[in-house]
């Protein structure tokens, strides 16, 4: 029921066919890419042309390939990210939600100083004191900074359920915390979890192209975000060699779009109360 | 008395496919000035979704898909929103069954009187405060809460007040969907006892919805009975008593036996309504009925028949007159 | 007030929080950050300078980290961030306090303009929703939301300030060293432009989802059925009846929200070379200039901690249930 009805949900589909379609392109990026994305042995500052279908960079590579082998290193810290993040709101949230007492208030108190802590600046400065650059850094440093909000919706709606007959029958005849939680309360959050893991999905890629822009990132590697990062540098935009900096950019918003799509989608399907007539 | 509201077969689904459910199918109700008609009938046989649809206050996924509503000569459910917006709370008012809800959370009770007089044209404070603490009086809340917002009232506080605001324009025909259902008994009568009293003094009338059946059986002129979305029987108050027609009819009064008479077994009624995505052929009471011929009404549907003027009945014990189905 | 009180608990906590973690974080650091920026700036501060950088970062000291993060403190309390590396003599404080007018009187604005205009705007496709306007709108704000700052604002700053040349696409920094008056003003107001409209354009599009969402599930209420039932006219039942409810989850999403926005317009800062916070975080990032990164975190946690605290004061005042809650 909840299935079909995601399966029908025209955003759901839009969002899921570009994930599909972004996936491939990292997955099947050895076969289709025309270069290595790092050969820096091409003509620098081609405009598009057979060879190069979307011309080259300032330093002569092919933006073409670093485009379709930049969505690998995307893609990756955005649901690498996003599961890091719903494992701790899940742990947070619903566990502190539902053991409630001390434990439950130092959890939230704690969800509440990282809701309120401004992310980015929060990630620039831890970032800039990590000395080793590159993706795991930028993973671990954009999950710290945004689990907080997920764990907070996922606790009320713990305190919800917890309250409702059938968890409490479920206390009633000794069935132990753990097997409660893991039977009755995380399967009627599955959907709020699924749209929160898209949410925090669309968080990890934005945030990593910002920390990525600033160099905070290894600029030696090949995202969209240090794409961005060198064209900036090499002033594309004024060189005219605007589909360096325009493309990757575009990249990233459809991804960002598909992720919120879903997310939205999810949201729309799991709460009657959004839904479309 | 004269017609004040015509719902002549009036048929109301919500959604659309295979999962559509008919809340409410060819149903045809007159209701005159200064009377009052009771509707009584199982949870989920579509009251509320009969009266929400007759004062166009439905919405999607519900939909009206056959049928329509006359008021005061007008085809209610064609109205510009312009003018449907005047006949409501000043021409027809609504008690909604969810009393609990129906305040606006963050404005207090009196400026919720106030945007009500307001939209209807009475511009001057006095007059609207003075209008306001009269059916407060009425409905036996303190004046003081006025100032309140709802989340301080109690919930029979909150279906007074929501009472008292559908009399404060004086219409001439208010629904009242369960409006007492969160009352103790004592408040209940006399509410509905103060409504009465001025009911009789302004000659408005009443559409009252409960299933009740010996509430409406005290306070009805008619009482119509539906069932899975039909009307099934209709007769005034006083017949209705003595002479059920309806096997179904009569399962409720089973039921809900009148005050005074023996409370010996309260009883439900044996079985479970039909599933409105898919309704049997035939007689939808048919599997709970006791007296059910088997061959007629599993396979074919009851038309109403009029049996003495004044009361008719879907059902085949009873055959079918020559005047067809509707009411004169 | 309990819920008052709980507020400023957080307030307290977090701006410990954020002030900990300036002292935690180059302690805690593998590989030594500290180290590597005090030898780089070796030979380029003079003496005590370094010496008290060594101090404030907790390198080569033989003071117990007790004693150090009481030392922190005080330095903390007084105003003391110590020098700037980058614009060394300067300090910290000077840098700082030159350039968060600028961020503060950008940001806020565009911030601003972005809820009103994205709560508008949801609020309209809500009210029409599942027409043709809320199915556009929707994803195009989707599509908003999911643009990177930055890369948009360097298309903006393309196409309006090289293509176009309808503003200046650079010299911003100047700006604080100009003369005042109305020349002086109306210089300031076209550099701003553009990363305002940036900013505005990008943080419109997640209040349009939020306020979509949120209006759409206050339509389903009983309340604004009920309204509708009073004859209010439509402007009423949208505004003060399903918006005024719909707005306030607004207010406990703000602290998620602004501290997005804040983080975006840093970076729009730096493509639009706008001499504020954001632009001096990045010199500082390129420089190592730990001691005015800390600043900067600092007064921007503080400042969006200010604003979270004044939404939390904007929430209690629209929602008497809150404040309920406070006064038992
Ligand atoms: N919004 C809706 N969407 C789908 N089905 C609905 C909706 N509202 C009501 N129904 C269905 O329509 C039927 C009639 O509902 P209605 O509320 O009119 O019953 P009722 O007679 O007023 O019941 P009750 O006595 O419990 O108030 C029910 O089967 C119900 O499930
Ligand atoms: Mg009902």
């Amino acid at each position: 029921m909840t299935l079909r009805a995601f399966l029908t949900n025209r955003r759901a589909m839009a969002g899921a066919g570009i994930l599909v379609f972004f996936a491939l392109l990292a997955g099947l990026a050895p076969l289709i890419a025309p270069y290595s994305p790092t050969n820096i042995n091409f003509p620098p500052m081609l405009g598009p042309s057979a060879a190069h279908l979307l011309g080259t960079t300032a330093n002569g590579q092919d933006v073409l390939s670093q485009l379709i082998w930049g969505s690998r290193d995307t893609l990756i810290v955005g649901l690498v990210t996003a599961t890091l993040i719903s494992g701790i709101q899940l742990i947070v949230g619903i566990f502190g939600g539902y053991v409630g007492g001390w434990i439950d208030e130092v959890l939230s108190m704690l969800t509440n100083i990282f809701l309120v802590m401004p992310g980015l600046p929060l990630m620039i400065i831890v970032a800039a004191y990590v000395t080793v650059k590159g993706t795991v850094p930028i993973i671990f440093v954009i999950t710290v900074t945004g689990w907080a909000w997920g764990a907070r919706v996922l606790r009320s709606q713990t305190l919800t359920l917890r309250s409702q007959a059938f968890v409490e029958a479920a206390q009633l005849s000794g069935e132990s915390r753990w097997r409660i939680v893991l039977t009755h309360i995380v399967p009627n959050m599955a959907g709020i979890l699924v749209a929160n893991f898209f949410g925090a999905a669309l968080y990890a890629v934005l945030s990593e192209a910002g920390l990525e822009f600033l160099g905070l990132g290894n600029v030696n590697t090949v995202t969209w975000g240090t794409m961005l990062y060198w064209a900036e540098n090499d002033e594309a935009l004024l060189m005219g060699l605007w589909q360096w900096m325009v493309l990757p950019g575009v990249c990233i918003a459809l991804l960002g779009t598909a992720f919120g799509l879903l997310n939205f989608a999810v949201d729309e399907v799991v709460n009657p109360r959004l839904r479309r007539t | 008395m004269s017609l004040l509201l015509e719902i002549a077969g009036l048929t109301v689904g919500y959604g659309a496919g295979p999962t559509a459910v008919l809340a409410v199918q060819d149903v045809d109700l007159a209701v005159h000035t200064g009377e009052v008609v009771g509707i009584a009938g199982e949870s989920g046989c579509g009251k509320s979704t009969l009266a929400l649809a007759a004062t166009g206050l439905l919405d999607p996924p519900g939909r009206v898909l056959q049928g329509g509503v006359r008021y005061a000569g007008q085809d209610l459910l064609r109205l510009p929103p312009a003018a449907l917006r005047h006949v409501r709370l000043r021409q027809i008012a609504m008690v909604f069954q969810a009393s609990m809800n129906v305040l606006n959370p963050v404005l207090r009770i009196r400026d919720q009187f106030l945007d009500a007089m307001q939209a209807h044209g009475i511009t001057s404070r006095r007059e609207a405060v003075e209008r306001t603490q009269a059916v407060f009086e009425l409905v036996k809340v303190p004046a003081r809460f006025l100032d309140a917002y709802p989340h301080q009232l109690s919930g029979g506080m909150r279906q007074r007040t929501v009472i008292a605001l559908s009399l404060v324009l004086e219409p001439r025909l208010i629904f009242m969907d369960e409006p007492t259902t969160a009352l103790d008994v004592v408040v209940q009568r006399a509410i509905l006892q103060s409504v009465n009293d001025l009911r009789v003094q302004r000659d408005f009338a009443v559409v009252f919805i409960t299933h009740d059946l010996s509430l409406l059986i005290e306070i009805a002129d008619r009482i119509a009975i539906m069932y899975a979305g039909y009307l099934v029987e209709e007769a005034s108050g006083p017949e209705l008593y003595q002479q059920p027609l309806h096997p179904y009819t009569q399962a409720l009064m089973q039921a809900f036996p009148p005050l005074g008479a023996v409370r010996s077994r309260l009883q439900g009624i044996p079985g479970q309504p039909p599933d409105l995505r898919q309704l049997p052929p035939g007689c939808p009471f048919a599997a709970r009925c006791g007296k059910v011929r088997q061959g007629t009404c599993d396979t074919v549907r009851p038309a109403m028949t009029i049996v003495t003027p004044g009361h008719r009945v879907a059902c085949h014990l009873y055959p079918v007159s020559t005047e067809g189905g509707k009411q004169a | 007030m309990r819920y008052l009180t709980r507020r400023v608990l957080v307030l307290l906590l977090t701006g410990w929080a954020a002030l900990t973690i300036n002292f935690v974080l180059p302690r805690l650091m593998p590989g030594n950050p500290a180290e590597v920026m005090l030898a780089r700036f070796q030979g380029r501060l003079s003496p005590r300078a370094l010496a008290a950088l060594t101090v404030e970062f907790g390198v080569h000291t033989h003071q117990s980290l007790l004693a150090q993060y009481v030392a922190y403190w005080g330095h903390m309390l007084t105003g003391n961030f110590g020098l700037s590396l980058t614009y060394y003599p300067a300090s910290v404080a000077q840098m700082v306090a030159q350039a968060f007018p600028w961020t503060l009187g950008l940001v806020g604005i565009s911030t601003l303009i972005a809820f009103i205009l994205g709560t508008g705007i949801g609020i309209a496709a809500a009210w029409r929703h599942g027409s043709r306007l809320d199915g556009v709108l929707l994803p195009v704000s989707l599509l908003l939301n999911s643009m990177p700052y930055f890369w948009f604002a360097l298309l903006m700053l393309y196409l309006f300030g090289f293509v176009l040349g309808w503003f200046p696409v650079g010299g911003g920094l100047n700006l604080a060293h100009q003369a005042g008056g109305w020349a002086g003003l109306g210089a300031i107001i076209s550099h701003a432009i553009l990363p305002a409209a940036t900013i505005t354009i990008t943080a419109a599009g997640g209040w349009v989802l939020t306020m979509r969402n949120n209006m759409v599930a206050i339509l389903g209420e009983d309340f604004v059925k009920f309204a509708r039932a009073k004859g209010l006219p439509d402007r009423v039942v949208e505004f003060r009846y399903a918006a005024r409810n719909a707005i306030l989850p607004n207010f406990t999403g703000f602290a998620m929200a602004i501290g997005f926005v804040v983080g975006g317009a840093l970076l729009t800062e730096i493509v639009f070379s706008y001499p504020g916070l954001g632009y001096l975080l990045y010199e500082a990032v390129l420089n190592l200039d730990y001691p005015l990164m800390q600043a900067i975190f600092l007064f921007i946690s503080l400042a969006v901690l200010v604003a979270n605290f004044l939404a939390d004061l904007a929430y209690i005042l629209l929602d008497p249930r809150v404040r309920a809650v406070g006064r038992s």
